[in-house]
């Protein structure tokens, strides 16, 4: 007890008197739902998916230890090339489309004034639509022979695609089908908006900057914080993406629409954990997903640290 | 990080404080005051303007449009399901009834409702409580415990997920309500790190004031924290509420037996049954679809300014 070193010492040093104590108790206290949740809900699985990864394990056996076959495995399964595939287009299209339907809601509510408000709300509330009936609606929607999308397209005089059940078009589908609900993110870029002070564009209008110039010289620069948040948020959900399409093209029954140009990622780690019972796969295929998200959240914090506007003293 | 501690002074500070028990209520912290708007835009209302009105009226319709479509193929019989026209060529409530008779929806409502408030109301009390305990007291490894919290969010959910599943599996739980709710005892890494800012924007003088008074660390917390904390309190229950209403995947993955369904999951055995399979039913899917999502319409017409400015401040401080 008496000579202690180190960080324990610090500890020690630091919360010595009583009512520092007191605090230092009441805090661990408050934290401790927390701190259970942590390790009950997250640290304990992380470390038994890490290690399910590496059995074989269907719940009602015990898992068997089988080292890196799931992994080897992996590479070979076509299936997962194909989700692969599917999650990667889906997500290079998305995301950019996401980002500029939503800036460009944002930039013409910015414009409108008192207005605002009301369109604002118009905009949201797809957000509150459950998922699941998303799914429907894309079905119905974009149902080929009499759904509305080809209806309003042959107004045009367009020949719409079987948007749902030709391989080609289900994807683009998903895509169209995603943007009802920018929602959210128009109202993040519209707030950003509104924190642009006002003199700067005051300045480059003196200046002599036109419309344009503004927009890219200033308006972008300081909303990129919130550009970058709604890119990234929407990079790790878009990879992640699940319940339109599942509801949509998958589940029990489903005979006619089972349709690998639908086949997520996620869906497929899904199907191979709760209908397959291939636990130990589907947890391998959760470290592949895990990986994959990190490696690409890590490059956009890389590439933001050059695009990525911040005020002089802010971090 | 920490630059959003400083824009983030709440309201409640600026409008002096009110001891009393459901306080003030206000606006979240963050968006700043309306008076010095126009930026890029004049206010007068010259033709551009009226062209960005009559551009967003447009959108408008997009975007509504899709929930009119549903509601009124929910009121046509099954044959004019598909035809399209906004308003029925002949209208009918029998889609409502029929929806009743072959599934238990008021069952399911009823499990979802019950789902839903008790994972909004425990994951706004435990968040608040880890939050309070993050942003009042000073204890060594604060920052990485708490660098720990924000950590957790970024991890997909998929790794947790199957182990997760055989926790609540050999606590014989697995076909029971309670995995799509207890989780939520221990609180929720953006909940805590949404109401850690608020609370780290309230007057420190005041909870000094309390303590001399004998208030002790729960009363401080309970009596004075928590009532001036009621705007950010109130957009982690409305978030939650929806987040549990709408979710499909963990009611797939607990839920077995159909009189356990929660609505969300119940829509989906119908589109299963009456969608595919060549029972084609598509008003009972239609209409089912209308009673999941209506109650989410409602709550947003209620808590519509909370929605908006909890959406607007979780952007700003990515």
């Amino acid at each position: 007890m008496t000579a202690l070193t180190g960080p324990l010492a610090r500890v020690r040093a630091q919360v010595s008197t009583r009512s520092q104590r007191r605090d230092l108790r009441a805090a661990l206290l408050f934290i401790s739902p927390w701190a259970v949740g942590f390790l009950v809900f997250t640290a304990w699985p992380l470390l038994y998916s890490a290690y399910l990864s590496l059995t074989d394990y269907d719940v009602l056996n015990d898992p068997s230890f089988i080292g890196l076959e799931n992994y080897r495995t992996l590479l070979e399964d076509d299936k997962i090339a194909l989700s692969l595939r599917n999650t990667i287009f889906y997500t290079v299209i998305q995301v950019p489309a996401y980002v500029l339907v939503s800036l460009g809601l944002a930039m013409l509510l910015n414009q409108a004034g008192r207005a605002a408000g009301f369109f604002r709300t118009a905009f949201y509330l797809p957000n509150m639509t459950p998922p699941v009936a998303v799914g429907v609606l894309l079905l119905l929607i974009f149902n080929g022979q009499n759904g509305l999308i080809n209806e309003v397209l042959g107004f045009f005089g367009i020949d719409g695609p079987s948007w749902t059940t030709d391989p080609n078009w289900v994807k683009p589908a998903i895509i169209v089908m995603s943007l009802w609900s920018v929602g959210g993110s128009v109202i993040i870029l519209l707030a950003a908006l509104r924190n642009v002070p006002t003199e700067l564009y005051d300045a480059a209008r003196v200046d002599g900057a036109g419309p344009w110039q503004r927009t890219w010289s200033v308006t972008l620069p300081m909303i990129s914080p919130a550009l970058f948040f709604v890119t990234v948020v929407n990079t790790i959900a878009a990879f992640q993406t699940f319940t339109e399409t599942y509801t949509a093209f998958f589940g029990s029954g489903n005979s006619t629409y089972s349709n690998d140009a639908a086949l997520f990622f996620s869906i497929y780690l899904f199907q191979q954990a709760f209908q397959f019972l291939n636990m130990g796969y589907a947890s391998a295929m959760a470290w592949v997903l895990f990986v994959i998200i990190m490696v690409i959240t890590v490059i956009q914090l890389r590439v933001s640290r050059r695009l990525v506007y911040l005020e002089g003293e802010q971090r | 990080m920490s630059a959003s501690t400083d824009t983030a002074r709440p309201a409640a500070a600026a409008r002096g404080v009110d001891l009393t028990p459901g306080g003030p209520t206000g606006p979240l912290p963050t968006p700043p005051p309306r008076a010095a708007r126009p930026a890029g835009g004049g206010r007068r209302w010259g033709p551009g303007r009226v062209v960005v009105v009559m551009a967003l009226v447009a959108l408008t319709g997009v975007f509504v449009y899709p929930f009119v479509w549903l509601v009124s193929a929910s009121l046509k019989p099954q044959g004019e399901v598909f035809d399209n026209r906004i308003i029925p060529l002949t209208p009918t409530l029998e889609n409502y009834v029929n929806v009743w008779a072959e599934a238990p929806m008021l069952l399911w409502l009823g499990n979802t409702v019950l789902v839903t408030v008790l994972a909004a109301v425990t994951v706004t009390v435990s968040s608040a409580m880890v939050a309070w305990g993050f942003a009042y007291f000073r204890f060594p490894g604060r920052g990485p415990l708490f660098g720990l919290v924000l950590a957790t969010m970024m991890l997909p959910g998929a790794v947790t997920m199957i182990p997760t599943f055989l926790i609540w599996n050999s606590l014989g739980q697995v076909n029971t309500l309670t995995p799509l709710w207890a989780g939520n005892l221990f609180g929720s890494a953006f909940y805590i790190f949404l109401l850690r800012q608020f609370f780290l924007g309230l007057p420190r003088e005041l909870f000094e004031a309390a303590k001399l008074d004998g208030a002790g660390n729960w009363a401080i917390f309970r009596r004075i924290a928590m009532p001036l904390t009621k705007p950010a309190l109130v957009v982690t229950l409305l978030f939650e509420f929806q987040a549990a209403w709408t979710d499909l995947m963990r009611p797939l993955i607990y839920l077995r037996d159909s009189d356990k369904f929660t609505i969300p999951r119940g829509l989906k055995s119908l589109l299963d049954q009456f969608g595919f399979g060549g029972n084609w039913h598509w008003e009972i899917i239609v209409t089912a679809s209308v009673i999941t999502t209506v109650p989410m319409i409602i709550l947003f017409f209620l808590g519509q300014r909370h929605f908006v400015e909890g959406i607007a401040t979780t952007g700003s401080k990515g």
